[in-house]
Formats: C-alpha cells, sequence, structure tokens
C-alpha cells in the first residue's frame, strides 16, 4: 500500500522543500550583495504564476520531443525523491538507481534544448553537453565513495553503517568526496560558477529560451526538486550520524548556505575552464578519495 | 479581486528592449535592480528571453527600423504580457517628434498596445518604482494611495 503513495508523498514533501529551499537561496545571495532580497514565497508565486501564463509551441520545433523533454527530468527526481522517502519507511533504497535516475533533469534539459530550433538553444546544448561529460564522473565517483567504504549499495546499509561508526564527512576520504560531490552538484543544477548552458547575459537562457508558460513551470519544478533531493542526498550519504530531524534540517541548512555562498561569490566560468577544472582537478581529487577509501581512511 | 491575478503580480519577470534609446533610460533601470532599490524584493527578476517575460519595458522612440522587431517581439511573448514605455521617447517621441527624422517612424502606443507609461528624460529609479507598483494594483484592482 506504502508503495503507491510513496511517490507522491515523496514529490509533494522535496517539492516544498525545493521551493523553500531556492528562496532561502536567493534571500541568502541577496543578502551577501547587501539587498533585501525576495519573500520566502518567491518560487511558490513564480510556479503559479507560470501556470496561468500561455504556452507557446515555437515554429519549427520537434513538438513531441519539446513536450515530452521536461516530464523526463521530473519522472526521474520524483522516482530518486519516492526512494529517499522510502527510507524513512524501511524500504532499503538502491543506489545504483540514484545515480542513474540523477542523470535524467540534465538529458531532459539536453532533449528539450535540441528540439526548440533555437540557435541559442543549440549552443546551450552543446555546452551542456560537454559539461556533462566533465561533472558527472566526478559526482559518480564521489558519491560511490560512501559505497566503498561500507560495502553495501543499499542507502539503508549506509545509513546503519554510518550509525555504528560514524559518519562520512568524518573521514578523510568522505569529507574530500563530499565537497566534489558539492560542487558536481553545482554544475548539475547550473548554479553561477557553472551556469555556462543557461547564461542570461550572453545566451538570453540557453537550452529554456524557447519554453514558456507551463511548461517552463515544470522545468522549474525539476531543479527545484534537483536542489532538494541532491542536497538531502548529500546530507544523508556523507552526515547522518544522528536520526533526529532536527539535525538533518540544521546540516540540510549548512549545505544549502555553501552552495549560496560558492554561488554568489564566484564569477561565471568559460566552457573551456569549467571543463579544465572538472578534468584536471575535480576528477583526479574525486579519485583520490576513492583510493583513501580503499585503503580504509 | 482573483486570487491568480495577485498571484500574478507577486512575481513579474522583466524583458528589457531597447528601441533606439541613448541608453540614458537602460541605466536608470538597471539601477532598480542595485542594492539600493532592489526590485528583487518585489519579486521582479530581468529575464533574458521574451518567452518567460510577464513585463516588457521598451526605451526609446521606436524608429522605423525597430517597428516590426518589436511587433514581432510582442507577439512571441505568452499572454498576459504587460507592456511599459519608460522615458520621454518611448512615451511621446521625446525630442524626435517634430524633428521630421527620417528614422521617426510613431509612438510606441500605435506599435503594440502599452499598459504603462512613465515620462522622464530619464524616469528616476523611484518613479519606475512606483509607476509598476501602481500597474500592478490596478491589474489587481486595488487602489494605489
Amino acid at each position: 500500500m506504502i508503495l503507491y503513495i510513496l511517490p507522491l508523498l515523496g514529490f509533494l514533501f522535496f517539492a516544498i522543500l525545493g521551493m523553500l529551499s531556492s528562496s532561502i537561496d536567493r534571500k541568502i545571495v541577496g543578502r551577501i550583495q547587501w539587498r533585501v532580497g525576495p519573500p520566502w514565497w518567491q518560487s511558490f508565486a513564480d510556479f503559479f504564476k507560470l501556470i496561468q501564463k500561455e504556452t507557446l509551441l515555437p515554429e519549427g520545433s520537434q513538438k513531441v520531443l519539446f513536450l515530452l523533454a521536461p516530464f523526463l527530468g521530473l519522472v526521474g527526481l520524483i522516482a530518486v525523491a519516492s526512494i529517499i522517502t522510502g527510507l524513512f519507511f524501511g524500504i532499503p533504497g538502491d543506489m545504483i538507481t540514484v545515480i542513474y535516475c540523477l542523470l535524467l533533469p540534465s538529458l531532459s534539459l539536453l532533449l528539450g534544448g535540441a528540439s526548440s530550433a533555437n540557435v541559442l538553444a543549440t549552443i546551450g546544448v552543446a555546452r551542456e553537453m560537454k559539461l556533462l561529460i566533465g561533472y558527472e564522473l566526478p559526482f559518480i565517483i564521489s558519491l560511490l565513495v560512501p559505497v566503498i567504504k561500507s560495502g553495501s549499495f543499499y542507502l539503508d546499509d549506509l545509513l546503519q553503517w554510518q550509525q555504528s561508526s560514524g559518519a562520512f564527512a568524518l573521514s578523510l576520504s568522505g569529507f574530500i568526496a563530499f565537497f566534489t560531490a558539492l560542487i558536481s552538484l553545482i554544475a548539475k543544477l547550473g548554479y553561477t560558477p557553472f551556469d555556462i548552458a543557461e547564461a542570461e547575459t550572453e545566451l538570453a537562457g540557453g537550452i529554456i529560451i524557447e519554453y514558456s508558460g507551463r511548461l517552463l513551470a515544470v522545468f522549474k519544478l525539476m531543479k527545484w526538486l534537483l536542489l532538494s533531493v541532491g542536497i538531502f542526498l548529500l546530507v544523508l550519504l556523507f552526515f547522518n550520524a544522528e536520526k533526529n530531524a532536527l539535525f538533518i534540517i540544521l546540516k540540510y541548512l549548512g549545505v544549502l548556505f555553501l552552495i549560496s555562498l560558492i554561488r554568489s561569490t564566484n564569477p561565471r566560468l568559460r566552457i573551456d575552464q569549467a571543463l579544465t577544472f572538472f578534468w584536471r582537478w575535480l576528477l583526479l581529487i574525486s579519485i583520490f578519495a576513492a583510493t583513501l577509501a580503499f585503503i580504509g581512511i | 479581486m482573483s486570487i491568480a491575478s495577485r498571484i500574478f503580480t507577486k512575481s513579474i519577470w522583466v524583458f528589457h528592449l531597447s528601441t533606439g534609446s541613448c541608453n540614458n533610460c537602460d541605466i536608470e533601470i538597471l539601477d532598480c535592480l542595485t542594492p539600493k532599490h532592489d526590485l528583487e524584493r518585489f519579486g521582479i527578476t530581468l529575464v533574458g528571453s521574451i518567452r518567460h517575460a510577464d513585463l516588457l519595458l521598451v526605451t526609446g522612440f521606436c524608429t522605423k527600423k525597430n517597428a516590426p522587431r518589436v511587433k514581432t517581439l510582442y507577439e512571441q511573448a505568452s499572454k498576459p504580457l504587460l507592456v511599459a514605455a519608460v522615458g520621454a521617447c518611448a512615451c511621446t517621441g521625446g525630442i524626435f517628434r517634430d524633428d521630421r527624422n527620417y528614422c521617426w517612424n510613431a509612438p510606441l502606443s500605435e506599435v503594440i498596445p502599452v499598459d504603462l507609461f512613465i515620462p522622464g528624460c530619464p524616469p528616476k529609479p523611484e518613479a519606475m518604482i512606483s509607476g509598476i507598483v501602481t500597474l500592478l494594483h490596478s491589474f489587481t484592482g486595488r487602489n494605489s494611495k
């Protein structure tokens, strides 16, 4: 019975959490820039406004793909959200499914941009594809560090291992892997040092330039879900020593604050700089962390 | 008024278009987004694509070359779309109106329907904020002041 409600429950919880986190994130960025910033319900207003707006299909686009692309990423993230929610009902989640489903949002952005028949969207797709090659491997390797340390692919076992012998982030390899995973997550979210594919000032929205109304609302919802699901996953994988809900919320806010801090204090990188950063530094550091985990440090 | 239009006014995404302006109004528009005036506290942000926009800010007198483009842009936007003419040029034609300029076309309001006129050369950021707030209040049917 719980299996039927779980996707709905996970979706609702993580969507609301993601919208709140996005508003808090914008508020933090505003405060760092010495502004007032938007109110806490800003993302809800954005979402319900986008639902009211007219949805346009651009001329010459691949209509079916254009309509279906936003939902592909959303479905993938709902799957991850229900897996994480299932953990609290005693259902052992699978790490490989999570890694697999976290690829779908990037894929849906690529499909949506490529099908929208716009030059700027095409450039955005080319950049996102290069960026995807860059960040996906360090992300997967650093998510595998807890798996290597505990020797199990089940999320349930990972949490139990942490409860018996301390959080993964307390060990050196887990600490390094957390930071590489965090930076890869920022690239996955398309936040400022790596918002090369959406670049408002040069590509005018890039991949999502042709999306409007409800389809744009679905894309925004996907971004908010990715924000909350990604941070929650990192907190569960690297920091979850206690089962106290208050501690989880505090750690969640801490990771969110780190993301806002990184995003508001860094300029946008060029695509070649981003690729160099991911391949030359982040990949090597995450492999180093995985090696440390193998040794047992 | 209905709750739908109340929500609409809480999240206005602005597309900024210059149709042959001298850049003075554009700089003043960017002033509205600086920490001092910070329009993001009303949920107003600049977007890069007209498909995302709720408010089209037009500066400059609408030149002959730009008039068809403004029209295309207006048609490409997803409705409901509000249009604001910022500055004396966009409102009436300003100093170019009586000049019999070779690129003078017509006031902006004859090219696309305009909801809000903000006169001034350039209008102050305070004037723009007050104008936009008045427009949003009229959208929900509330009286401003």
